[in-house]
C-alpha cells in the first residue's frame, strides 16, 4: 500500500507530523495525486492496540520527550517536565482527543477588532473570516461525521451529562446539548459509540474520528502517500536560494537521513513546530527559519481551561459513557459586562480514579483531598474551554541546557495567565459550581488546568509579515515553499476546541497547495 | 534478614511495637491485615522493619482512606525496599522521627492522633523525600486495580461491550 519514495526524490511534499493537521493534509494531497512523504516521530497504534487504562495508555501514547517549563502557570510547578498531554503516534493527538467539533463564532476571527485594545495582549485579527471558512468547515464536518451536522443525530446523554443538563437548565441556560462530536451516533463508515468511556485513551471501537485509522490509510491506499513512522525530524534544510530543500530526520535506530522535498509542511504541534524552525537556524536565517518577524514561538495559547468537579449525596458514575458529550454554550458569547473579553464553553468531562488522583488538586494531600476521592462514585465533572489572550512573552524557546535523545535543545514552554484569563476562569469556576449546586451538590472543586492538549499560536497567521509567521494559506511569509499546517497557525484561540478548525484549515491548505503546484508556482 | 514464617494475628499497633522490639524480624503487614496467604505480604529485604512500618503510616497519613486497608499502602511503598532506595528512605524516616521528637513524642509511630502526625508532616512537606513519597503514592496507591472497586471505579469496560446496555444513563435520582 505504501508508496516508497526515494530520499533523493525532490518532487515530494514532506509533511512533518500526522495528526489533525498533518494527517489530514497528507491524505487530502494524496487524494489529489500529489506525492507525499509524511514523517511521524511516533509509532503506529490502531484500535486493537489501545487499552482502557489511563496510565498504561498515557505511557504508551504520550509525547514524553523532555521539555521544560517556566511562568506562573501551575503546570510549571506540578508537572514541570510535562507541559502538554499530547500524543506521539501515527494520527497524533487525534488518538487522544475527545471529539468535540465546534466552529469558531464569526466574531472570533476578528478578536482585535471585536475586543479592542486589551492591555498586555498581542491580539490580532485572522486574515480570514467566517464566510471564507464556511465551506471548509462543511467539508471538515463531513469528513469527521460530526453529530448534529449533516443530519446526524446527537449522542445520547450519559449520567454525567444528565447531571450537567439538569443543573444547566435549573440555572436558566438554554444552549445545552450533547455536543457536536466526531463520534458516530449511528453505524456508518465508523461504528456507533458503545458508551465505553476511555475516549482519551484511543477509541477501541473506532467510533471516534482519528486520523490513525481514517485519513492515514485512505491516503496510503492511493499509492501517493508514504508514512514513515518513528522518523523524528531534527531540522529543515535550505539551499543558497533560501528555499527549503528537504528535512533531516532520525530513524528508529537513530540513523540520520535527509529526505529531499519540493515543499515542506510542518505539523508537529505548537511546541515541536516552532522548536523545529528554531533548531533549523543557519547563517542565512540566524534566528531560525521563517522568523524575520521574531514571532516564531511567541503568542503561545492553551485555552483557559480548568475543571469543576462536584460531589453529590448519590452515585453518578461519571466515567460511564462518552467522556465529553455535553456542552453549555451560553457563556461562549463576547460580553464584556462579565468583566472579561471573549467567552468560554463548559463541556462534560470525566477522569478515571487514577487520573482524578493526579489532577483534581495536584500536590494536595491529607483529608481535604482524600475525602473528595472517597466520593469518586458520586462525582460529576466538567471542563472549561475559554479563549486565552495571546501574549508575546508566553512562548516556546530553545532550552540549550537540556538536550533530547538526539542531542537537540528541547522546547521550554513559558506561560503566565493574562488578567483577562484569570477573570474568565474565576467566572467559569463560579458558573460551573452553580450548575452543580442547582442540583444539590454537597461540595464542588475548582480544579486547575491540566497539562495542555490545546496548544496554539506559536507560528501565527497574519496579514502582514511583520506581525506573524504565516499568511492566510499557512505559507510562511519568509520562505514560499515552507508551510505550517497545525494549530500553531492560530492567530487567536477562540472559545472552541480547535481540532475542527485545524482540519478545515488543512483541507483548505491542501487545495491551495495542489493548485499552486500544478500552476508551477511552487 | 530473618523471615517470619508463621504470621500471627495482631493489631497494627501491636505489630508496630513488636517490630520496634524485634529488630530485623518483620513481615510487613502479614497476619493482622489479610491473612497469611496474602500475595502482597512480604518481609523487608533492605529497609529496617521499623522504617517500613513508619513509611506505611506516613503513606496513610498523606492519603488517608479509612475504607482502604493497610495492604494497599504496603504495596504502594514496597518499591522503596531496595538497596538503591533504602538509604534515602532511612534518612528521610530518621528526619521524620526527629521532627516527632521535637514535638515531644518518642517517634513518629508513637504519635497517637492523625492531626499531630499531619503537623509533623507539614514540617517536612517541602523536602525532596516527602515529595518523592507523596508523588509515588499518586500512582502507587490509586493505580492499583485492586483498590478501584473500593472507590466504586469500574476500570476497563471494552471487554464487556462498554456501557451502552449496562447503565451509561441509569441515573435515577435527578
Amino acid at each position: 500500500m505504501a508508496a516508497p519514495f526515494e530520499l533523493s526524490d525532490a518532487s515530494v511534499v514532506v509533511v512533518i507530523g500526522t495528526g489533525a493537521g498533518g494527517g489530514v493534509l497528507a491524505n487530502e494531497l494524496a487524494q489529489k495525486g500529489v506525492s507525499v512523504v509524511a514523517l511521524e516521530a511516533g509509532g503506529r497504534y490502531l484500535p486493537e492496540d489501545y487499552v482502557n487504562d489511563e496510565w498504561e495508555a498515557f505511557g504508551r501514547l504520550s509525547w514524553l520527550d523532555p521539555r521544560t517549563t517556566s511562568g506562573d502557570w501551575r503546570v510549571a510547578k506540578d508537572f514541570s517536565g510535562l507541559p502538554a498531554w499530547i500524543v506521539k503516534a501515527v494520527g497524533g493527538t487525534t488518538t487522544h482527543w475527545a471529539g468535540a467539533s465546534l466552529r469558531f463564532q464569526p466574531h472570533e476571527w476578528k478578536a482585535a477588532q471585536t475586543y479592542g485594545n486589551v492591555q498586555g495582549a498581542n491580539l490580532l485579527d485572522w486574515p480570514i473570516d467566517a464566510e471564507e471558512m464556511d465551506p471548509w468547515y462543511d467539508l471538515a464536518e463531513k469528513k469527521l461525521n460530526v453529530t448534529r451536522t449533516n443530519g446526524n443525530a446527537g449522542l445520547p446523554g450519559n449520567n454525567n451529562y444528565k447531571v450537567f443538563e439538569a443543573g444547566a437548565k435549573a440555572l436558566g441556560y438554554e444552549q445545552v446539548h450533547t455536543g457536536r462530536m466526531a463520534i458516530n451516533s449511528a453505524d456508518g463508515d465508523r461504528q456507533m459509540c458503545q458508551q465505553t468511556g476511555f475516549c482519551f485513551q484511543g477509541c477501541k471501537w473506532g467510533a471516534k474520528w482519528s486520523a490513525a485509522y481514517t485519513d492515514i490509510p485512505q491516503g496510503e491506499a492511493t499509492g501517493n502517500l508514504e508514512v514513515r513512522e518513528r522518523a523524528h525530524v531534527l531540522r529543515i534544510e535550505h539551499g543558497d536560494d533560501g528555499l527549503v530543500n528537504g528535512v533531516v530526520y532520525a530513524d528508529a535506530d537513530g540513523n540520520e537521513h535527509k529526505q529531499m522535498a519540493r515543499v515542506v509542511c510542518v505539523a508537529g504541534n505548537s511546541f515541536e513546530s516552532p522548536r523545529l524552525l528554531l533548531n533549523s537556524a543557519t547563517s542565512m536565517y540566524p534566528d531560525g527559519l521563517a522568523n524575520s518577524s521574531g514571532q516564531v514561538g511567541r503568542n503561545y495559547m492553551r485555552h483557559l481551561t480548568g475543571s469543576v468537579y462536584a460531589v453529590f449525596d448519590k452515585p453518578v458514575k461519571m466515567w460511564r459513557g462518552t467522556t465529553m458529550a455535553g456542552i453549555i454554550q451560553d457563556e461562549s458569547r463576547h460580553d464584556p459586562s462579565r468583566g472579561f473579553v471573549g467567552g468560554y464553553e463548559l463541556e462534560t468531562l470525566s477522569l478515571g480514579l487514577p487520573f482524578m488522583a493526579a489532577f483534581l488538586d495536584p500536590g494536595a494531600w491529607g483529608r481535604e483531598f482524600t475525602s473528595a476521592l472517597d466520593q469518586y462514585e458520586n462525582m460529576a465533572g466538567m471542563w472549561i474551554v475559554g479563549e486565552d489572550m495571546p501574549q508575546e512573552t508566553n512562548r516556546v524557546t530553545l532550552n540549550h541546557d537540556v538536550k533530547d535523545q538526539y542531542g537537540m535543545p528541547v522546547a521550554n514552554v513559558h506561560y503566565s495567565d493574562h488578567p483577562n484569563d484569570r477573570a474568565m476562569r474565576d467566572h467559569a469556576f463560579q458558573q460551573g459550581a452553580a450548575v452543580y449546586d442547582a442540583v444539590g451538590a454537597t461540595r464542588t472543586f475548582p480544579t486547575p488546568p491540566y497539562p495542555s492538549t490545546h496548544n496554539l499560536g506559536t507560528n501565527r497567521m497574519s496579514e502582514n509579515a511583520r506581525d506573524g509567521v504565516v499568511n492566510k494559506w499557512g505559507q510562511t511569509h519568509d520562505i514560499k515553499n515552507l508551510f505550517i499546517s497545525d494549530g500553531s497557525q492560530f492567530t487567536t484561540g477562540a472559545a472552541e476546541n480547535p481540532t475542527l478548525t485545524i482540519v478545515a484549515l488543512a483541507i483548505r491548505q491542501a487545495d491551495h497547495l495542489a493548485r499552486e503546484m500544478s500552476a508551477q508556482s511552487l | 534478614m530473618n523471615i517470619q514464617s508463621k504470621p500471627r494475628a495482631m493489631t497494627r499497633r501491636q505489630l508496630l511495637k513488636n517490630s520496634a522490639a524485634a529488630g530485623s524480624a518483620f513481615v510487613v503487614g502479614t497476619g493482622y491485615l489479610a491473612g497469611a496467604d496474602a500475595a502482597w505480604a512480604t518481609e523487608t529485604s533492605t529497609l529496617q522493619p521499623r522504617t517500613m512500618a513508619t513509611l506505611v503510616q506516613m503513606a496513610r497519613d498523606i492519603y488517608p482512606h479509612d475504607k482502604v486497608s493497610d495492604e494497599y499502602y504496603v504495596v504502594a511503598v514496597k518499591g522503596y525496599d531496595t538497596p538503591e532506595a533504602a538509604e534515602e528512605v532511612e534518612v528521610g524516616i530518621a528526619i521524620l522521627d526527629g521532627a516527632a521528637q521535637g514535638k515531644g513524642f518518642a517517634s513518629y509511630l508513637d504519635v497517637g492522633w492523625e492531626r499531630d502526625r499531619v503537623d509533623i508532616l507539614r514540617q517536612v512537606e517541602q523536602s525532596p523525600f516527602f515529595q518523592k513519597v507523596r508523588g509515588g503514592l499518586v500512582t502507587g496507591l490509586y493505580n492499583q486495580k485492586a483498590v478501584w472497586p473500593i472507590f466504586g471505579y469500574e476500570g476497563e469496560s471494552f471487554s464487556q461491550g462498554g456501557y451502552l446496555d449496562r447503565g451509561f444513563d441509569d441515573i435515577t435520582w435527578l
